[in-house]
């Protein structure tokens, strides 16, 4: 679809419209919002990992200076209806605040409402609860055992455990003359934006709206809202006008906003809660996956895998939330690009006393590619074959796309051997080679990390369905609403909020190109929840597919009016005229035209020149289902998952000193096909991004907990953000292989660089430390530690060498 | 208590409190919310402000401790309405951003070291921003800017203009 | 994280803080507040009072006293970084000051500050250690003098008198013609505290020999400490790799190093001896080149 040359701004470098207002400050983010008397929410949370509440005495803070309010969890649960979980478990009841047990250090118990954030603060110092301590359990496997239960009514600790077979496993295990079994570890960690979740309320009660104003980024979050508060959704006003300062998943304040909904009405005056860093880390629920992996492959003698058996076990901390869903994405790319012909599959997630998660760039897929890619290199150590050369062998090729992989998705196209050659051509992959061993020559360790891995795109529902027969819901639409005023300026507007994705500008570019008019020129506005049309917010990769989508739909419907009026004007058929620039013309006569002024004027004044029926005006809407979805999973759990499959291939190089433990990434390229790229400033820079999460990811971010159950990386001092320091030059290599499923061909790319960095940095230390007899098979790798193994190894290493002589 | 505070070359009076940080005085007092909190301990610099010229944390200072000194914040750095300094020009030209939360303060402790530095080499700059965390961009096309906008600014490039 | 409620003063002398202090059991001295900020933004610091000695007149200083160079309590770290007498007087003190926090804070930090926070981990004690420098401070209209060594106690724990101001940091001046410093430091990312440092200074002869060292580790163990035996051990010595090595292993065989989030007390302990080791390369190359 997509041919060099062929757009007129699509796929042009050009500027991203939103940067004009950040880079002088102007930005609109959710603590810059502060109607008039609002008050400030403060938390009081609990200091034990499992606690019964035995009493709340709230009449110190009450008598505190500028004190309105202390909010306990019974009130705020018999006023509300629990938070929505997206798994059939109605035994794990969740409330914004502890209903009578907390279950995770950090949990929010009271909420003290007062004149400012510093008094709310004292006040919150001064409530005093008494706790009685609780067994409690922080590991998966654990968990998963049973005993101490985190959920009495619940019975076990597990909310989801499905096995999927899909395909002949066990004849495919049994026809295979290897087989190999590992388990690896995906470290608790998350993205982590620089802005916390900040929301503000406002009821009014003689309109009976409530304006909400957060840094939002889910789907269904007024829907939720208006069911959790019980009131109607039409009462619940989000403006999605507010700038959300950087979310990659995470900012899911349903609880947030539930809270300080219920104290708006409660109180009758807004009410704001803006996380500090310390509410963020321990109870913003925004931790990602924390996962057990147990793979076992079985493979020929060439390295041709055949069949997969994989067990992801997830530690979702201590409600159900939507976190286990992302054990159900990866479904959709369970295979990975590899043409692995049977999978056995189960999901697990189990509860634990440890924070709750929330969806994270990627929905769980990361870390299934890391466990995947860590897999396939042990398959080609164990056979000694090269790594590049096993990916290879395994890979699909171009010319079998579509692609059914065995759980139901069909990948949509693709070239992954090309993008491989493409990036080994840049890098130099035999000068790579010879640097290693240079390298190893001097005495530093030296490892070349390989990762290759997909990314679907497209974002939709089919998860939910799989993992929850009770949610029937098959499509994730969005919208795009394009106006043109009596004057003849373009107005577009997008029903959602955007964390720095750059959606302005990519609805601009798109209107302008079917429109052929400049993209500048097209205003980009958005609607607020009561005015809007659908959206599910910019989740699962899926905008520029998606409100790329409707955009584009939305512009073509406004276009073929255009073309009407015109056609009606000249008194000709339709086939006879052509849109250019704007303007219409005869094509049989290019002098006869109507311009863009006169066809505006037409439609919005002069309704005696327009087509009998037709409407006045210039506005049209359109509202997109997700390409390839609208599908039940089958009774074996194959679903289409998402409709696109972007793919990118890691070649790096790092070193570790020896003496220290500390990896080094020397070299960092990156082969990213996204098909057609809207904007390559934003497409670029989301992957160069997403390279920096998964660095962090795989050598310094992990929410760790002590023996105690207390999170002792909760601050910005021990849980360690990748500074300009950590973070190389990347090299990209672009390749486009177009999506035949989208309207320029492009598929999604915001979570590109992320989801395949972590499987790349593992694959290099463990090719740097492989020499020396260890595997590492767990994230973060730190520091410290990795000092700590290669030093025992070698100590051990040098003992056996004596005891050989 | 009171405090007079020199701000992009205008004096205020504000009324704080001495636990009042020069951060929240600037947001909450000043309306002058280009300067963010993401923090709040001094580790993540979104926070940042020009003092004397120098970029700090506004966070880890106090209101009552910033009188007498020449502050510059996000907004004192754009010539007039609508126009762009070069170095808010060239972070839009490699759209050095994203989410736009630690631009500002990126864009002073960028200020802060071209005023000093008209050529920096990449190592320069990547200290200078090693104080401030972006989420976002992996720093990439934020260290693009600066060394676009020193190689402007020397005199090297023209502005562009979309 | 906003702090709880403080009272602020700003005395006009050293001696009315010193005042201040002993009027509020509860005060504390303000510099920079680049480490006590943070502190009470947690509320892990609740101080009654702060007394801000940032912009007392004459507390700011880098002086040549020939055999010392005095540095004032509030002189902000970002001017030793690039001060000239401390360049050329003080080289130890000018390496390690781009590790100390990042240019945003050096910008408030200062080097008193520093010094009483007394964080094992920082780079401007370990170089006090290191050299030998004199602290003094003010208490009773009296200026106190203290060595290095003992002023240190423990993590942010110093000798430092509740009703007393630090005043000044001497650091000795080497005469020695050839001079060299090495300063080593590893942690998770650059600009975090140390898992563990090491400095060095060195002297050497025309013949390449040492005729003087000083050595110090920090963030092993509760405070700095200087490797006394292992600078003896270099004298008129040529550096000698496996046998600094092993001094140096000697050295802290029988140290209780600390143990973290971030790394085993192995880790420091083991390391600590890489730290020392390429410290003191370093130095003896810095020497050599300024033959």
């Amino acid at each position: 679809m997509s041919v060099p040359g062929k757009f007129r701004f699509v796929s042009s470098d050009r500027r991203v419209r939103e940067d004009r207002r950040f880079v002088v400050g102007k930005g609109n983010f959710a603590a810059d919002i502060v109607p008039q008397g609002v008050k400030h929410v403060a938390l009081v949370t609990c200091p034990h990992p499992a606690a019964r509440i035995v009493s709340i005495d709230k009449s110190a803070a009450l008598a505190m200076p500028g004190v309105l309010y202390v909010l306990d969890g019974p009130e705020l649960a018999g006023a509300t209806n629990m938070l929505a979980s997206g798994l059939d478990t109605p035994n794990v009841p969740r409330y914004p605040l502890a209903l009578n047990v907390a279950r995770y250090a950090g949990e929010w118990v009271a909420a003290v409402v007062a004149d400012n954030r510093a008094l709310a603060e004292d006040a919150a110092e001064a409530v005093v609860i008494d706790y009685e301590t609780l067994p409690f359990v922080l590991d998966a496997d654990a968990a998963y055992a049973g005993g101490t239960l985190v959920h009495e009514a619940h019975g076990s600790n597990v909310l989801l455990d499905r096995t999927f077979t899909w395909g002949e496993v066990d004849k495919d295990f049994a026809a295979s003359p290897h087989t190999f079994k590992h388990r690896v570890k995906w470290g608790r960690s998350s993205t982590v934006p620089i802005e916390t979740f900040g929301v503000t309320a406002s009821w009014d009660p003689w309109r009976e709206i409530l304006d909400i104003w957060a840094s939002i980024q889910m789907p269904k979050y007024p829907d939720q809202t208006a069911m959790a508060l019980k009131i109607p959704m039409s009462s619940v006003r989000v403006h999605y006008d507010v700038d959300v300062g950087g979310s990659y998943g995470v900012k899911r304040g349903i609880k947030h906003t539930i809270l300080v909904g219920y104290l708006s009405k409660r109180l009758g005056v807004p009410v704001r809660l803006i996380e500090d860093r310390l509410e963020n880390m321990r109870g913003g629920d925004m931790h990602g996956p924390e996962r057990f992996f147990d793979v076992e492959v079985a493979f020929d003698g060439q390295g041709i895998i055949r069949s997969m058996k994989m067990r992801a076990l997830d530690n979702v901390g201590a409600y159900a939330g939507r976190s286990p869903f992302q054990l159900g994405k990866p479904v959709g790319a369970i295979v990975g690009p590899y043409k692995i012909k049977s999978v056995q599959y189960q999901a697990i997630a189990v509860v634990t006393n440890k924070t709750v998660q929330e969806a994270v760039r990627a929905f769980g897929q990361s870390p299934t590619n890391y466990a995947l890619e860590r897999t396939v290199d042990e398959v080609a150590n164990k056979l000694g074959l090269d790594r590049l050369e096993i990916r290879r062998r395994n890979m699909i090729r171009h010319d079998e796309f579509p692609y059914l992989i065995p759980s139901g998705s069909a990948y949509d196209s693709g070239d992954y051997h090309t993008v491989v050659d493409k990036v080994l051509a840049h890098a130099g992959y035999d000068e790579l080679i010879a640097e290693r061993e240079r390298l190893r020559a001097t005495g530093k360790l030296a490892g070349i990390g390989i990762a290759a891995c997909l990314e679907p795109s497209g974002g939709n529902s089919s998860f939910e369905p799989l993992l929850n027969p009770k949610v029937g819901t098959t499509t994730w639409m969005d919208s795009c609403r394009i106006s043109v005023d009596l004057v003849g300026s373009i107005t577009a507007t997008m029903h959602t909020t955007s964390a720095g994705q750059g959606h302005e500008t990519m609805v601009g570019t798109v209107v302008g190109e079917v429109l052929e008019v400049d993209p500048d020129q097209v205003r980009v506005v958005r609607a607020d929840s009561l005015n809007s049309l659908p959206s599910n917010s910019p989740v699962g990769s899926r905008m520029a597919i998606m409100l790329g989508g409707a955009a584009f739909h939305a512009a073509k419907k406004i276009k073929d009016k255009l073309v009407a009026i015109a056609a009606h004007d000249l008194g000709v058929p339709l086939e006879r005229v052509a849109y250019k620039d704007g303007s219409v013309y005869d094509t049989t006569a290019p002098d006869r035209a109507r311009s863009w002024a006169e066809l505006v004027t037409m439609a919005h004044r002069h309704i005696h020149k327009l087509p009998a029926g037709m409407e006045p005006g210039l506005s049209v809407s359109h509202i997109m289902p997700v390409p390839m979805g609208g599908g039940l999973p089958t009774a074996d759990g194959r679903v289409q998952m998402y409709p696109c499959y972007s793919f990118e291939f890691h070649l790096i190089l790092v070193t570790i000193d020896p003496d220290l433990g500390k990896p080094e990434i020397k070299r960092y390229v990156l082969g990213h096909d996204c098909g057609t790229v809207i904007n390559p400033k934003i497409v670029r820079g989301m992957t160069m991004g997403g390279i920096a999460h998964g660095i962090g990811a795989a050598l310094y971010e992990e929410f760790a907990y002590n023996t105690d159950g207390l999170l002792v990386a909760q601050n910005f001092m021990d849980y360690l953000l990748p500074s300009a320091h950590e973070v190389p030059p990347v090299e990209l290599v672009h390749h486009e292989t177009p999506s035949p499923h989208t309207v320029f061909g492009q598929k999604g790319s915001g979570e590109s660089g992320y989801l395949g960095a972590p499987a790349a940095v593992a694959s290099a230390v463990n090719d740097a430390v492989r020499p020396l007899g260890i595997v590492i098979n767990s994230l973060p790798i730190k520091v410290a530690q990795l000092g700590d193994m290669i030093a025992q190894a070698l100590e051990s290493n040098a003992r056996e060498k004596q005891k050989g002589n | 208590m009171k405090v007079e505070l020199n701000i992009n070359n205008a004096t205020h009076a504000v009324e704080v409190e001495p636990r009042t940080s020069l951060l929240d005085c600037l947001r909450d007092k000043l309306l002058l919310t280009g300067a963010h909190a993401g923090c709040e301990h001094g580790v993540c610099g979104a926070c940042t402000v020009l003092v004397d010229g120098a970029a700090v944390r506004s966070c880890l200072m106090f209101a009552v401790q910033a009188d007498g000194y020449a502050i510059t914040t996000i907004e004192g750095l754009a010539p007039g309405p609508g126009e762009l300094s070069p170095l808010q020009d060239a972070f839009c030209e490699t759209h050095g951003m994203q989410c736009g939360y630690c631009t500002p303060a990126m864009i002073l402790a960028a200020h802060a070291l071209l005023s000093k530095n008209a050529q920096p080499t990449r190592e320069e700059i990547v200290d200078a921003i090693s104080g401030n965390i972006c989420r976002c961009t992996g720093y990439t096309q934020i260290v693009e800017a600066i060394a676009l906008a020193a190689e402007r600014m020397r005199g090297q490039n023209d502005p562009v203009r979309p | 994280m906003k702090p709880a409620a403080f009272e602020y003063s700003r005395p006009a002398d050293i001696d009315e803080a010193c005042a201040l202090l002993a009027a509020d059991d509860g005060a504390r001295v303000i510099a920079g507040g680049q480490t006590l900020v943070p502190l009470m933004a947690m509320r892990l610091a609740r101080p009654s009072r702060l007394i801000d000695i940032a912009r007392i007149p004459g507390l700011s200083y880098v002086r040549d006293e020939g055999r010392e160079i005095a540095v004032g309590a509030t002189t902000k770290q970002h001017v030793i970084e690039s001060d000239p007498v401390v360049r050329s007087k003080l080289p130890l003190l000018a390496k390690v000051m781009p590790f100390v926090g990042h240019t945003a804070t050096r910008a408030r930090g200062t080097v008193g500050g520093s010094i009483v926070n007394g964080d094992p981990a920082a780079e401007i004690v370990l170089v006090a250690v290191t050299l030998g420098a004199t602290l003094v401070w003010r208490e009773g209209g009296e200026n106190a003098p203290i060595a290095a060594s003992d002023f240190f106690l423990g993590p942010m724990v110093t000798a430092l008198p509740l009703t007393a101001c630090l005043a000044e940091t001497r650091f000795p001046v080497w005469s020695d013609a050839r001079i060299g410093v090495g300063f080593h430091e590893v942690n998770a990312r650059q600009s975090d505290f140390a898992f563990v440092s090491a400095a060095a200074q060195v002297a050497l002869d025309g013949d390449g020999r040492c005729t003087r060292a000083a050595i110090g580790i920090g963030a092993v163990t509760a405070v700095p400490f200087r490797l006394e035996g292992v600078a003896q051990s270099l004298q008129s010595q040529r550096f000698d790799e496996d046998k600094v090595r092993e001094a140096v292993k000697a050295a802290v065989a029988d140290i209780e190093p600390m143990a973290d989030l971030h790394a085993s007390a192995e880790y420091r302990k083991r390391v600590a001896v890489t730290m020392a080791a390429r410290a003191i390369a370093d130095a003896y190359q810095d020497a050599s080149g300024r033959a």
